[in-house]
Protein backbone atom coordinates (compact mmCIF):
# COMPACT_ATOMS: atom_id res chain seq x y z
CA UNK A 1 0.00 0.00 0.00
CA UNK A 2 1.79 3.14 -1.18
CA UNK A 3 0.58 6.73 -0.71
CA UNK A 4 -1.11 6.82 -4.12
CA UNK A 5 -3.24 3.76 -3.33
CA UNK A 6 -4.06 5.20 0.07
CA UNK A 7 -5.17 8.46 -1.53
CA UNK A 8 -7.47 6.73 -4.02
CA UNK A 9 -8.95 4.51 -1.32
CA UNK A 10 -9.63 7.39 1.02
CA UNK A 11 -11.05 9.48 -1.81
CA UNK A 12 -13.59 6.92 -2.91
CA UNK A 13 -14.51 5.89 0.64
CA UNK A 14 -14.86 9.31 2.27
CA UNK A 15 -15.15 11.74 -0.61
CA UNK A 16 -12.24 13.86 0.63
CA UNK A 17 -9.16 15.03 -1.21
CA UNK A 18 -6.00 13.87 0.67
CA UNK A 19 -2.78 15.81 0.21
CA UNK A 20 0.42 13.80 -0.10
CA UNK A 21 3.73 15.10 1.21
CA UNK A 22 6.36 12.42 0.68
CA UNK A 23 5.14 9.36 2.56
CA UNK A 24 2.62 11.39 4.57
CA UNK A 25 -1.03 11.38 3.55
CA UNK A 26 -2.89 14.33 5.03
CA UNK A 27 -6.62 13.75 5.34
CA UNK A 28 -9.10 16.38 6.51
CA UNK A 29 -12.38 14.84 7.57
CA UNK A 30 -15.73 15.95 8.89
CA UNK A 31 -16.01 15.09 12.63
CA UNK A 32 -18.76 12.49 12.11
CA UNK A 33 -16.47 10.29 9.97
CA UNK A 34 -13.52 10.45 12.38
CA UNK A 35 -13.72 6.98 13.86
CA UNK A 36 -14.69 5.43 10.54
CA UNK A 37 -11.60 6.92 8.90
CA UNK A 38 -9.34 5.65 11.67
CA UNK A 39 -10.87 2.19 11.34
CA UNK A 40 -10.24 2.26 7.61
CA UNK A 41 -6.68 3.41 8.13
CA UNK A 42 -6.10 0.52 10.51
CA UNK A 43 -7.83 -2.30 8.66
CA UNK A 44 -7.38 -1.33 5.02
CA UNK A 45 -4.21 0.78 4.96
CA UNK A 46 -2.50 -1.37 7.59
CA UNK A 47 -1.69 1.58 9.85
CA UNK A 48 -1.42 -0.45 13.03
CA UNK A 49 0.85 1.97 14.85
CA UNK A 50 -0.92 4.83 16.61
CA UNK A 51 1.67 7.56 16.94
CA UNK A 52 -0.03 10.47 18.65
CA UNK A 53 -3.20 12.51 18.98
CA UNK A 54 -3.46 16.15 19.87
CA UNK A 55 -5.37 19.33 19.11
CA UNK A 56 -4.81 22.85 17.81
CA UNK A 57 -6.81 25.82 18.98
CA UNK A 58 -7.81 28.15 16.15
CA UNK A 59 -9.64 30.57 18.44
CA UNK A 60 -13.04 31.50 16.92
CA UNK A 61 -12.65 29.07 14.01
CA UNK A 62 -12.88 26.09 16.29
CA UNK A 63 -10.43 23.43 17.27
CA UNK A 64 -8.54 20.90 15.17
CA UNK A 65 -8.06 17.37 16.44
CA UNK A 66 -5.07 15.70 14.82
CA UNK A 67 -4.00 12.10 14.83
CA UNK A 68 -1.03 10.39 13.24
CA UNK A 69 -1.15 6.67 12.47
CA UNK A 70 1.53 4.75 10.63
CA UNK A 71 2.07 1.59 8.67
CA UNK A 72 5.57 0.74 9.84
CA UNK A 73 6.08 -2.09 7.31
CA UNK A 74 5.45 0.13 4.30
CA UNK A 75 6.57 3.47 5.75
CA UNK A 76 3.11 4.92 5.13
CA UNK A 77 1.95 7.75 7.40
CA UNK A 78 -1.69 8.83 7.57
CA UNK A 79 -2.32 12.15 9.19
CA UNK A 80 -5.96 12.57 10.16
CA UNK A 81 -7.38 15.97 10.93
CA UNK A 82 -10.84 17.16 11.82
CA UNK A 83 -12.26 20.55 12.71
CA UNK A 84 -14.63 20.83 15.68
CA UNK A 85 -16.82 23.91 16.07
CA UNK A 86 -16.27 25.90 19.27
CA UNK A 87 -19.89 25.45 20.30
CA UNK A 88 -19.66 21.67 20.34
CA UNK A 89 -16.26 20.26 21.26
CA UNK A 90 -17.17 16.62 20.96
CA UNK A 91 -15.29 14.05 18.96
CA UNK A 92 -15.59 10.31 18.56
CA UNK A 93 -13.06 8.40 20.63
CA UNK A 94 -10.50 6.21 18.87
CA UNK A 95 -10.00 3.91 21.86
CA UNK A 96 -12.20 1.12 20.39
CA UNK A 97 -9.80 1.04 17.42
CA UNK A 98 -6.45 2.01 18.90
CA UNK A 99 -6.01 1.27 22.61
CA UNK A 100 -3.01 3.58 22.63
CA UNK A 101 -5.36 6.49 22.11
CA UNK A 102 -6.56 6.21 25.70
CA UNK A 103 -4.03 8.44 27.44
CA UNK A 104 -3.60 10.70 24.42
CA UNK A 105 -7.30 11.49 24.47
CA UNK A 106 -7.25 12.01 28.20
CA UNK A 107 -4.41 14.48 27.75
CA UNK A 108 -6.28 16.20 24.94
CA UNK A 109 -9.33 16.47 27.18
CA UNK A 110 -7.14 17.76 30.02
CA UNK A 111 -5.41 20.44 28.00
CA UNK A 112 -8.06 21.44 25.44
CA UNK A 113 -11.37 20.32 26.86
CA UNK A 114 -12.30 18.14 23.91
CA UNK A 115 -14.84 15.55 25.02
CA UNK A 116 -14.25 12.17 23.40
CA UNK A 117 -17.47 10.21 23.04
CA UNK A 118 -17.01 6.54 23.77
CA UNK A 119 -13.84 6.92 25.82
CA UNK A 120 -13.87 4.39 28.67
CA UNK A 121 -12.31 6.62 31.34
CA UNK A 122 -12.28 10.28 30.38
CA UNK A 123 -10.79 12.27 33.26
CA UNK A 124 -7.80 14.52 33.77
CA UNK A 125 -4.42 12.85 33.38
CA UNK A 126 -1.76 15.50 34.05
CA UNK A 127 -3.39 18.26 36.05
CA UNK A 128 -4.94 17.86 39.50
CA UNK A 129 -8.58 16.83 39.58
CA UNK A 130 -9.71 20.15 41.00
CA UNK A 131 -8.11 22.23 38.26
CA UNK A 132 -10.34 24.76 36.58
CA UNK A 133 -10.13 25.35 32.85
CA UNK A 134 -8.05 23.83 30.10
CA UNK A 135 -4.66 25.54 29.97
CA UNK A 136 -3.61 25.00 26.37
CA UNK A 137 -6.69 26.77 25.07
CA UNK A 138 -5.89 30.22 23.73
CA UNK A 139 -8.58 31.80 25.88
CA UNK A 140 -7.10 30.42 29.11
CA UNK A 141 -5.82 33.25 31.29
CA UNK A 142 -2.42 32.58 32.85
CA UNK A 143 -3.51 34.06 36.17
CA UNK A 144 -6.54 31.78 36.49
CA UNK A 145 -6.77 31.02 40.20
CA UNK A 146 -5.90 27.49 41.28
CA UNK A 147 -6.66 25.46 44.36
CA UNK A 148 -4.65 26.29 47.49
CA UNK A 149 -1.40 24.49 48.05
CA UNK A 150 -2.81 22.17 50.68
CA UNK B 1 9.11 35.68 77.95
CA UNK B 2 6.26 34.38 75.91
CA UNK B 3 7.05 32.23 72.93
CA UNK B 4 4.20 32.19 70.50
CA UNK B 5 3.31 29.17 68.48
CA UNK B 6 2.82 29.25 64.75
CA UNK B 7 -0.49 30.54 63.47
CA UNK B 8 -2.28 27.67 61.76
CA UNK B 9 -3.12 28.57 58.20
CA UNK B 10 -4.62 25.46 56.77
CA UNK B 11 -6.90 26.01 53.80
CA UNK B 12 -9.25 23.26 52.72
CA UNK B 13 -7.27 20.19 51.63
CA UNK B 14 -7.06 19.59 47.91
CA UNK B 15 -7.64 15.87 48.39
CA UNK B 16 -11.37 16.44 48.31
CA UNK B 17 -12.44 12.90 47.53
CA UNK B 18 -9.85 10.90 49.48
CA UNK B 19 -11.23 10.37 52.94
CA UNK B 20 -8.20 8.73 54.54
CA UNK B 21 -5.89 11.51 53.47
CA UNK B 22 -8.34 14.06 54.76
CA UNK B 23 -8.32 12.39 58.14
CA UNK B 24 -4.55 12.21 58.00
CA UNK B 25 -4.41 15.95 57.30
CA UNK B 26 -6.79 16.67 60.14
CA UNK B 27 -4.73 14.63 62.58
CA UNK B 28 -1.37 15.99 61.52
CA UNK B 29 -2.10 19.66 61.04
CA UNK B 30 -0.11 22.15 63.05
CA UNK B 31 -1.27 22.32 66.63
CA UNK B 32 -2.40 25.87 67.45
CA UNK B 33 -0.82 25.83 70.90
CA UNK B 34 2.64 25.17 69.45
CA UNK B 35 5.30 22.75 70.57
CA UNK B 36 4.88 22.58 74.33
CA UNK B 37 8.20 20.97 75.16
CA UNK B 38 10.25 23.60 73.43
CA UNK B 39 8.11 26.32 75.01
CA UNK B 40 8.97 24.90 78.44
CA UNK B 41 12.65 24.75 77.56
CA UNK B 42 12.57 28.31 76.33
CA UNK B 43 10.88 29.47 79.54
CA UNK B 44 13.48 27.59 81.60
CA UNK B 45 16.34 29.12 79.63
CA UNK B 46 14.76 32.53 80.07
CA UNK B 47 14.50 32.04 83.84
CA UNK B 48 18.15 31.01 84.10
CA UNK B 49 19.10 33.95 81.92
CA UNK B 50 17.64 36.39 84.46
CA UNK B 51 19.35 34.83 87.46
CA UNK B 52 22.56 36.60 88.53
CA UNK B 53 25.35 35.31 86.33
CA UNK B 54 22.95 32.99 84.58
CA UNK B 55 23.44 34.59 81.19
CA UNK B 56 26.92 33.11 80.98
CA UNK B 57 25.48 29.64 81.26
CA UNK B 58 22.65 30.34 78.83
CA UNK B 59 24.65 32.02 76.11
CA UNK B 60 27.42 29.46 76.19
CA UNK B 61 24.86 26.66 76.12
CA UNK B 62 23.18 28.27 73.17
CA UNK B 63 26.50 28.56 71.42
CA UNK B 64 27.20 24.89 71.98
CA UNK B 65 23.73 23.96 70.76
CA UNK B 66 24.12 26.11 67.68
CA UNK B 67 27.55 24.70 66.97
CA UNK B 68 26.01 21.23 67.11
CA UNK B 69 23.08 22.28 64.95
CA UNK B 70 25.14 24.00 62.30
CA UNK B 71 27.67 21.21 62.03
CA UNK B 72 25.18 18.40 61.65
CA UNK B 73 22.59 19.66 59.20
CA UNK B 74 20.92 16.69 57.61
CA UNK B 75 19.21 17.53 54.34
CA UNK B 76 16.25 15.39 53.38
CA UNK B 77 16.82 13.47 50.17
CA UNK B 78 14.35 15.27 47.99
CA UNK B 79 15.01 16.11 44.36
CA UNK B 80 12.48 17.64 42.01
CA UNK B 81 14.17 18.33 38.70
CA UNK B 82 17.52 18.84 37.00
CA UNK B 83 18.86 20.80 39.99
CA UNK B 84 18.68 17.50 41.88
CA UNK B 85 21.50 16.19 39.69
CA UNK B 86 23.74 19.02 40.86
CA UNK B 87 22.57 18.42 44.40
CA UNK B 88 23.58 14.75 44.10
CA UNK B 89 26.95 15.86 42.77
CA UNK B 90 27.29 18.10 45.81
CA UNK B 91 26.56 15.18 48.10
CA UNK B 92 28.89 12.86 46.22
CA UNK B 93 32.56 12.35 46.89
CA UNK B 94 34.02 15.02 44.64
CA UNK B 95 32.44 17.97 46.46
CA UNK B 96 31.45 16.01 49.53
CA UNK B 97 29.37 18.16 51.84
CA UNK B 98 29.57 15.36 54.37
CA UNK B 99 32.74 17.00 55.65
CA UNK B 100 30.46 19.82 56.86
CA UNK B 101 28.32 17.24 58.64
CA UNK B 102 25.58 17.13 56.02
CA UNK B 103 24.28 13.64 55.53
CA UNK B 104 21.53 13.27 52.94
CA UNK B 105 18.90 11.47 54.93
CA UNK B 106 16.04 9.51 53.42
CA UNK B 107 13.43 10.50 55.97
CA UNK B 108 11.96 13.94 56.60
CA UNK B 109 11.40 13.02 60.25
CA UNK B 110 15.12 12.96 60.97
CA UNK B 111 16.10 15.91 58.79
CA UNK B 112 16.84 19.55 59.48
CA UNK B 113 17.11 20.94 55.99
CA UNK B 114 15.05 20.71 52.84
CA UNK B 115 16.86 21.62 49.63
CA UNK B 116 14.11 22.46 47.15
CA UNK B 117 16.02 21.45 44.04
CA UNK B 118 13.96 22.16 40.99
CA UNK B 119 10.65 23.28 39.58
CA UNK B 120 7.74 23.14 41.99
CA UNK B 121 4.53 22.59 40.09
CA UNK B 122 1.17 23.47 41.57
CA UNK B 123 0.37 19.77 41.68
CA UNK B 124 3.60 19.04 43.58
CA UNK B 125 3.29 21.91 46.07
CA UNK B 126 1.01 20.05 48.53
CA UNK B 127 3.47 17.16 48.72
CA UNK B 128 6.35 19.56 49.28
CA UNK B 129 4.41 21.25 52.06
CA UNK B 130 3.64 17.90 53.60
CA UNK B 131 7.30 16.88 53.63
CA UNK B 132 8.15 20.22 55.20
CA UNK B 133 5.49 19.70 57.85
CA UNK B 134 6.84 16.25 58.64
CA UNK B 135 10.28 17.63 59.46
CA UNK B 136 10.86 18.37 63.15
CA UNK B 137 11.66 21.87 64.37
CA UNK B 138 14.11 23.54 63.99
CA UNK B 139 14.16 23.23 60.22
CA UNK B 140 15.58 25.21 57.34
CA UNK B 141 14.89 25.46 53.64
CA UNK B 142 17.33 26.17 50.84
CA UNK B 143 15.72 27.19 47.57
CA UNK B 144 18.02 25.95 44.85
CA UNK B 145 17.93 27.27 41.30
CA UNK B 146 15.87 29.78 39.38
CA UNK B 147 12.74 27.65 39.30
CA UNK B 148 12.52 27.26 43.04
CA UNK B 149 13.50 30.91 43.59
CA UNK B 150 10.99 32.53 41.29
CA UNK B 151 9.53 30.04 38.83
CA UNK B 152 12.45 30.61 36.49
CA UNK B 153 11.81 30.08 32.78
CA UNK B 154 8.41 28.57 33.60
CA UNK B 155 7.22 31.61 35.52
CA UNK B 156 4.81 32.62 32.79
CA UNK B 157 3.41 29.13 32.41
CA UNK B 158 0.17 27.94 33.93
CA UNK B 159 1.37 25.18 36.22
CA UNK B 160 4.45 26.35 38.14
CA UNK B 161 4.54 27.87 41.61
CA UNK B 162 6.17 31.28 41.19
CA UNK B 163 8.79 30.79 43.84
CA UNK B 164 8.77 28.12 46.52
CA UNK B 165 8.62 30.85 49.19
CA UNK B 166 4.90 30.98 48.46
CA UNK B 167 4.62 27.48 49.93
CA UNK B 168 7.29 27.19 52.64
CA UNK B 169 9.54 29.82 54.29
CA UNK B 170 12.98 29.94 52.68
CA UNK B 171 16.29 30.74 54.41
CA UNK B 172 18.83 30.73 51.60
CA UNK B 173 18.25 31.30 47.90
CA UNK B 174 20.88 29.84 45.58
CA UNK B 175 20.73 31.38 42.08
CA UNK B 176 21.65 29.53 38.92
CA UNK B 177 20.04 27.33 36.31
CA UNK B 178 21.07 24.92 37.63
CA UNK B 179 23.52 26.16 40.28
CA UNK B 180 26.87 24.45 40.16
CA UNK B 181 27.83 22.31 43.15
CA UNK B 182 30.14 25.14 44.18
CA UNK B 183 27.21 27.56 44.31
CA UNK B 184 25.09 25.18 46.31
CA UNK B 185 27.99 24.53 48.66
CA UNK B 186 28.41 28.27 49.14
CA UNK B 187 24.71 28.54 49.91
CA UNK B 188 24.97 25.71 52.43
CA UNK B 189 27.92 27.40 54.11
CA UNK B 190 25.91 30.63 54.36
CA UNK B 191 23.11 28.56 55.86
CA UNK B 192 25.55 27.23 58.44
CA UNK B 193 26.41 30.83 59.37
CA UNK B 194 22.71 31.50 59.75
CA UNK B 195 22.19 28.44 61.91
CA UNK B 196 25.09 29.50 64.12
CA UNK B 197 23.11 32.65 64.96
CA UNK B 198 19.96 30.67 65.63
CA UNK B 199 18.01 31.60 68.74
CA UNK B 200 15.57 29.62 70.85
CA UNK B 201 12.89 28.70 68.38
CA UNK B 202 13.21 28.19 64.68
CA UNK B 203 9.66 29.14 64.04
CA UNK B 204 9.11 31.72 61.39
CA UNK B 205 5.85 33.32 60.33
CA UNK B 206 4.08 31.38 57.61
CA UNK B 207 4.67 32.60 54.06
CA UNK B 208 2.52 35.48 52.90
CA UNK B 209 -0.53 34.34 50.98
CA UNK B 210 -0.26 34.59 47.25
CA UNK B 211 -1.25 37.97 45.89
Amino acid sequence: MNPTDAVSLLREKFGVEPVVEGAIVNVTLPPDRWREAAAAAKSELGCRYFNWLSAVDWKTDGLDVLCRVENLDRGLVVFLRTRLPLADLRCASLVPIYRGADWMERECFDMFGVVFDGHPDLRRILLPNDWEGHPLRKDYAIDTPHAPYR
Amino acid sequence: MEVKGPVPQVPAPVWGDIKDLQEWEKYHQIRPEGDQSSNTLAALADAIHHMPGGWILVTSTEKIFNWARSSSIWPVTFGLACCAIEMMATFASRFDVERFGMVPWASPRHSDLMIVSGTVTIKMAPMLKRIYDQMPDPKWVVSMGSCANSGGPFRHGYHVVKGVDRVVPVDVYVPGCPPTPDSLMYGLLRLQDQVAEFQKSGRKPPPAPED
